[in-house]
């Protein structure tokens, strides 16, 4: 069977010289493809007698295999460099930019109120709202501020046009139209909070014709000024985040509490950027108190049975204690680029777990 | 309110420094705003000896001096004509500010010779106008001494902020007693002259008020003084009125000033002989005009209360006197009046007329009653003692408006209230300090409140006096009761989803701004949805006018600013309340969003685009779901309506998402090319509007628990279909007659093409629908199959004519 060695020597040769799979495939059909060379050999099997079939028949199948196994193999190497150069051919400038969906940016008022909310969650407050364009009532009477008084002169109120009862409504000067709203809709206890928009006709850097203010309200038995104390020092101290505050109460009037407090908290300028909680300065941020009886009694309460204090804190004012803002007008503006500079990402949401800001 | 140290220290013995008072103001719930020192003014300028002066070589009137100064022997060239030697002048040194000629001092050559420094005029340091020469100090204080001291001018300014309940303290007294309350010092007596007067003066008072009614002035006091001679006030009474800044006049003017910054008594002289006949109060009548102090003419009304003698209007009571009857350095007889007015009717005069004064500043929050005939005894002793004169007997119209208040007071509502536990005879030995008086042995104690407390009501104003003076320090730090267990949830499931709303929009790439509620009036009535613009009575300015009717104007009046600075592309969107009545349910809170510019940027790998009415549609369906709204269940209406006189949206590229035929969840659409000209914006502007209170609440279990979650195993299969129909019929309606068709099988319907180009009819359109179909329990037979594809066929052309594309 020289023929047989001969032809797998020359078979290998030619696959190992074809260099294109269509080559190779030609070299696969002409060596076992039905007609060829290969399959010629194996159908002279069928001439043999069974003992010489028995010797030439494994010869003849391991060259089958032999030869087949060499064109996968070939076939393999061929592949693989075609899908090289096909790769090759397909690079592209990986240094071209490209395009990153839009960053989107919640407004820093926005994300203070939720921080806010989470605080005063921690100690029972829910968040109470109420309208924005309010009556005399709700703005003013109710919260003992009678028709003539300088307190009432004092608030730089936006009024509507008389109506023909002669009442006027208003846009609320402060949230605190909210206390009287919840107080004559529920029962006490109360633990609110209740952010929101207000106006006054007021305007320069440090005052805009519509502001933020956050109300505080908690009526309950036995609750005194130690409480309203403390919970104004535990809400200033989570807010600014940090353990040490100079803080101080300060006696002060509104109409509407009695006794009434301002609450400072010191601060220093030094080198010109404000920092909050040391320092010989003092700011003001909000004003408190305990709850006027004739508050009370404007929301059908029982003074000599329920007690309880209030506070309220301008909201744009804390964002910019402790955010860094400094002038109070872009809050305002929709200025995209004031809005993603000092906006947040929507998935910093403030939690006491993970804290309040980054 | 401004005082100065030893002005205080006129009515507190005290030993306690500046920094202690101001603390306790301050603490006290008078807030001291500000500490001038004058001296600090000074603090350059000390006493120098000039030991030479000889004649510039150069210059006729000037003088090279030699001069000892603190900084050792200077030469100076000065120009005064009293400049010599031998004298103690005021020495400026190079580098000083010197605030007369707002000059900070350089070494300086005058003509050739060399000056360091400079010996100073009055009028430099501002002390006077004087600037005949140099200050010659005599008795010669020694080299290097501050000019301050020697000036006498070291007295500290404290300017407090008095709230409006403590009328009290509209005088130093008030502030003195406060003081001493808290144990600063012991509050001087005061002594009220006894002043009889010799005659009748000649004149009546009277008040005129209809009904008898004496409400708007009460009381009215009168007397003559004659024989005045009304020169300048003594120099103490004029450095105390200089120093808080009210100019001296003359010595009965600056005696009406004086007494009211210190004891809050306003006062007012007439000159005498200008008046004719009795002098008294009425209520104007509509158009009386008063030629005022302040070189004003008034016109009154008839709520405004007048002072009147026969010949008119001289004065509007409470507020200011007129110029015609008032007194000058000619004035010889004086009729000082003294009276209590309405604090409301005097606040509002003064509003109406936009006058504001001192008296007006008092009398608005009310003066002491009991005080009025004081205040004249008072000021009638002044004026003897500055002016001479002979008193007559006081008159008097009507009686002082006394309150008598008395309040039930038990001191342990101190620890009750305000969380101090004080000792009751501490609590009641403060209240004494304040003026205050006890009329009971034992508890409740009956607290008889000084007239000049007007303010005080009940038991809780006595709290806070006890706390005031106490020290808000004594206030414990009590933390507030705690609900057991973790803290519960407290927003609202509506806060909530704005909540989710509001960080879905920002996570989608658009910034949350927050404009103002109100804004042009013609931008808010072309947002205007039926119904009247709410204006504003009393706006600041004409651009914020009107409530906003939707929040869009304002949200385009954004992206036109953005645009106009260079961005080149806004995406904004803002969550409040949009204003359409008054009530408090006619102010929904709502959202929307603008979108403007390049909504694809140009790059090497994508063709520039403006944004379409399709960001618009994604984006309000974004929104929908984060609301919780049924998004699947909406319907898309093409018309937008809502928005009139006009619509603001493009008519053809517009919808609206509803749940049901009425209810509208959502608008979206490109902004009406008129609306973008109106607002200055250039391009197609894309907005939406959810009008989240029409969103029904997404209805929450009783538990957090999801519903049980089915999933197929077997694979769906997918069928390509192309209907070709009129080019006027909604995709939409093709989708939902195909989901009807078979509610079981068919889970997704997908519009993968439009095509409306050749081969087609005019007026038809070809969709390209991909329909999902999910095999239940077993396989699709090929049969079934079939059968599905014939019932899409038929519910499709059965609701909108559509047919099978060949």
């Amino acid at each position: 069977m020289a023929d047989a060695a001969q032809l797998k020597a020359d078979l290998e040769t030619q696959i190992a010289g074809a260099d294109s799979l269509d080559a190779l495939e030609a070299i696969r059909v002409g060596a076992i493809g039905k007609k060829g060379s290969v399959s010629a050999l194996m159908k002279t099997l069928g001439k043999m007698t069974p003992e010489e079939r028995q010797v030439e028949g494994p010869k003849l199948n391991t060259l089958k295999r032999d030869v087949a196994e060499a064109i996968t193999a070939r076939k393999t190497v061929l592949e693989d460099a075609a899908l090289e150069a096909q790769l090759a051919n397909e690079r592209v400038d990986t240094t071209l930019p490209v395009d990153l969906p839009p960053q989107g940016s919640i407004h820093p008022v926005s994300q203070v109120m939720d921080e806010l909310a989470e605080i005063f969650a921690d100690m029972g407050f829910a968040v109470a709202e109420g309208p924005e364009i309010e009556d005399e009532f709700h703005n003013f009477d109710a919260l003992n501020i009678p028709a003539h008084h300088p307190a009432r002169a004092m608030h730089d109120t936006f009024y509507f046009p008389e109506a023909e009862d002669g009442s006027r409504m208003l846009l609320r000067t402060h949230t605190s139209p909210v206390q009287i709203r919840t107080m004559l809709r529920e029962e006490p206890p109360i633990r609110i909070i209740a952010p929101g928009k207000t106006y006054r006709s007021d305007s320069d850097a440090t005052h805009t014709p519509m502001f933020h203010q956050v109300e505080g309200l908690v009526i309950e038995e036995g609750i005194h000024m130690g409480h309203l104390k403390g919970c104004l020092e535990a809400f200033v101290k989570a807010f600014f985040e940090v353990d040490n505050i100079k803080m101080r109460l300060r006696s002060s009037f509104f109409p509407f509490t009695e006794p009434s407090a301002e609450m400072d908290i010191a601060c220093s300028f030094e080198g010109g950027a404000l920092k909050v909680g040391e320092g010989d300065d003092w700011l003001e941020i909000l004003g408190c108190g305990m709850v006027h009886p004739r508050v009370l009694q404007a929301c059908n309460l029982d003074p000599q049975r329920y007690q309880g204090f209030a506070f309220g804190c301008g909201i744009d004012r804390l964002a910019m204690l402790k955010y860094g803002m400094t002038d109070l007008r872009p809050f305002f503006d929709a200025d995209q680029r004031w809005l993603s500079h000092y906006g947040f990402s929507p998935f910093d949401m403030p939690t006491l777990a993970g804290g309040l800001s980054k | 309110m401004k005082f100065t140290l030893e002005w205080l220290q006129s009515h507190l013995d005290t030993s306690a420094s500046l920094q202690e008072i101001c603390d306790a103001l301050t603490d006290m719930g008078l807030e001291v705003e500000g500490i001038e020192d004058p001296a600090a003014k000074f603090a350059a300028f000390t006493a120098a000896y000039v030991k030479a002066a000889v004649k510039h070589p150069d210059a006729d009137k000037l003088r090279v001096c030699t001069v000892e100064t603190k900084d050792g022997e200077k030469q100076i060239v000065c120009g005064a004509p009293n400049a010599r030697a031998g004298m103690t002048a005021v020495y400026a040194p190079v580098g000083a500010y010197v605030p007369g000629i707002d000059v900070t001092l350089t070494k300086a050559k005058i003509r050739g010779v060399e000056s360091f420094g400079m010996l100073v005029s009055e009028r430099e340091l501002e002390l006077s106008d004087e600037h005949d020469g140099i200050i010659d100090l005599d008795a010669g204080p020694a080299v290097g001494t501050p000019v301050a001291e020697i000036l006498g001018v070291n007295d500290p300014v404290i300017d407090i902020a008095i709230t409006p309940d403590r009328a009290d303290c509209n005088g130093v007294r008030g502030i003195a007693r406060d003081l001493a309350a808290r144990g600063l010092g012991t509050l001087k007596p005061y002594h009220i002259p006894h002043i009889a007067g010799e005659r009748d003066p000649g004149r009546g008072v009277f008040l005129d008020f209809d009904g008898g009614d004496n409400t708007p002035c009460p009381y009215f006091v009168g007397r003559l003084v004659t024989g005045v001679k009304n020169g300048a006030s003594p120099e103490w009474v004029q450095r105390r009125l200089n120093a808080i800044g009210s100019k001296p006049i003359s010595a009965l003017v600056d005696i009406t000033n004086y007494v009211s910054f210190d004891l809050g008594r306003p006062l007012h002289v007439f000159d005498a002989d200008k008046l004719s006949g009795n002098v008294g109060a009425r209520l104007a009548k509509r158009g009386e005009t008063l030629d005022a102090l302040n070189e004003k003419t008034y016109t009154l009304d008839e709520t405004m209360t007048a002072i009147v003698d026969d010949s008119g209007v001289v004065g509007l009571g409470g507020v200011m006197g007129g110029m015609p009857t008032s007194v000058s350095g000619e004035t010889v007889n004086v009729f000082i009046e003294s009276a209590y007015f309405d604090p409301a009717r005097t606040g509002k005069t003064g509003r109406k007329l936009a006058l504001e004064s001192d008296a007006r500043y008092r009398f608005e929050r009310g003066v002491d009653p009991a005080f009025v005939d004081d205040g004249m005894a008072v000021a009638t002793q002044m004026v003897l003692d500055f002016c001479g004169g002979t008193p007559s007997k006081i008159v008097t119209a009507g009686a002082p408006p006394l309150r008598r208040h008395m309040v039930a007071f038990d001191p342990s509502h101190v620890e009750q209230l305000a969380g101090i536990a004080v000792d009751a005879d501490d609590a009641l030995a403060i209240l004494k300090d304040l003026g205050f008086s006890i009329a009971s042995e034992t508890p409740p104690y009956a607290i008889g409140v000084p007239e000049w407390r007007g303010d005080i009501d009940g038991s809780a104003d006595l709290v806070e006096e006890v706390m005031r003076i106490k020290g808000l320090d004594a206030v414990p730090n009590t933390p507030l009761p705690r609900s057991v267990g973790i803290a519960k949830r407290t927003l609202s499931a509506g806060q909530r989803r704005e909540r989710s709303l509001r960080r879905t929009l920002a996570a989608s790439g658009l910034n949350e701004a927050i404009t103002y509620a109100f804004i042009k009036d013609s931008e808010a009535a072309a947002f205007l949805e039926g119904g009247a613009l709410i204006a504003l009575a009393n706006a600041i300015s004409s651009d914020m006018t009107t409530m906003r009717p939707s929040l869009l104007p304002g949200l385009l009046r954004a992206a036109q600013t953005n645009l106009d600075r260079g961005q080149s592309q806004v995406s904004l969107f803002e969550l409040g309340r949009a204003f359409r009545g008054f009530g408090p349910t006619d102010q929904p809170v709502e959202a929307a969003a603008v979108l403007a510019g390049q909504a694809v940027p140009r790059s090497w790998s994508k063709a520039a685009a403006s944004y379409s009415v399709f960001d618009a549609k994604s984006l309000a369906l974004i929104g929908l779901k984060a609301l919780g709204a049924p998004v699947e269940k909406l319907q898309v209406f093409a018309s937008v309506t809502g928005h009139g006189p006009r619509a603001v949206f493009h008519p053809g590229q517009a919808g609206e998402l509803r749940l049901g035929p009425k209810n509208t969840l959502a608008r979206f659409g490109l902004i009406h090319p008129k609306i973008t000209k109106q607002f200055g914006v250039s391009g197609p502007v894309a907005a939406v509007e959810w009008l989240i209170e029409n969103a029904p609440q997404p209805k929450r279990a009783s538990g957090a628990t999801k519903t049980a979650l089915k999933l197929e195993n077997l694979q769906p299969v997918e069928r390509d279909f192309a209907f070709i129909v009129s080019a006027e019929t909604p995709a939409q309606s093709l989708v939902k007659a195909i989901q009807g068709a078979d509610k079981t099988a068919i889970t997704n319907v997908q519009v993968f093409d439009r095509y409306d180009g050749v081969g087609l009819q005019p007026g038809t359109v070809s969709l390209g629908v991909c329909v999902t179909l999910q095999p239940r329990g077993e396989s699709f037979t090929e049969a079934a199959l079939d059968a599905l594809a014939q019932k899409i066929t038929k519910a499709a052309e059965k609701s909108t004519g559509a047919t099978l594309r060949a």
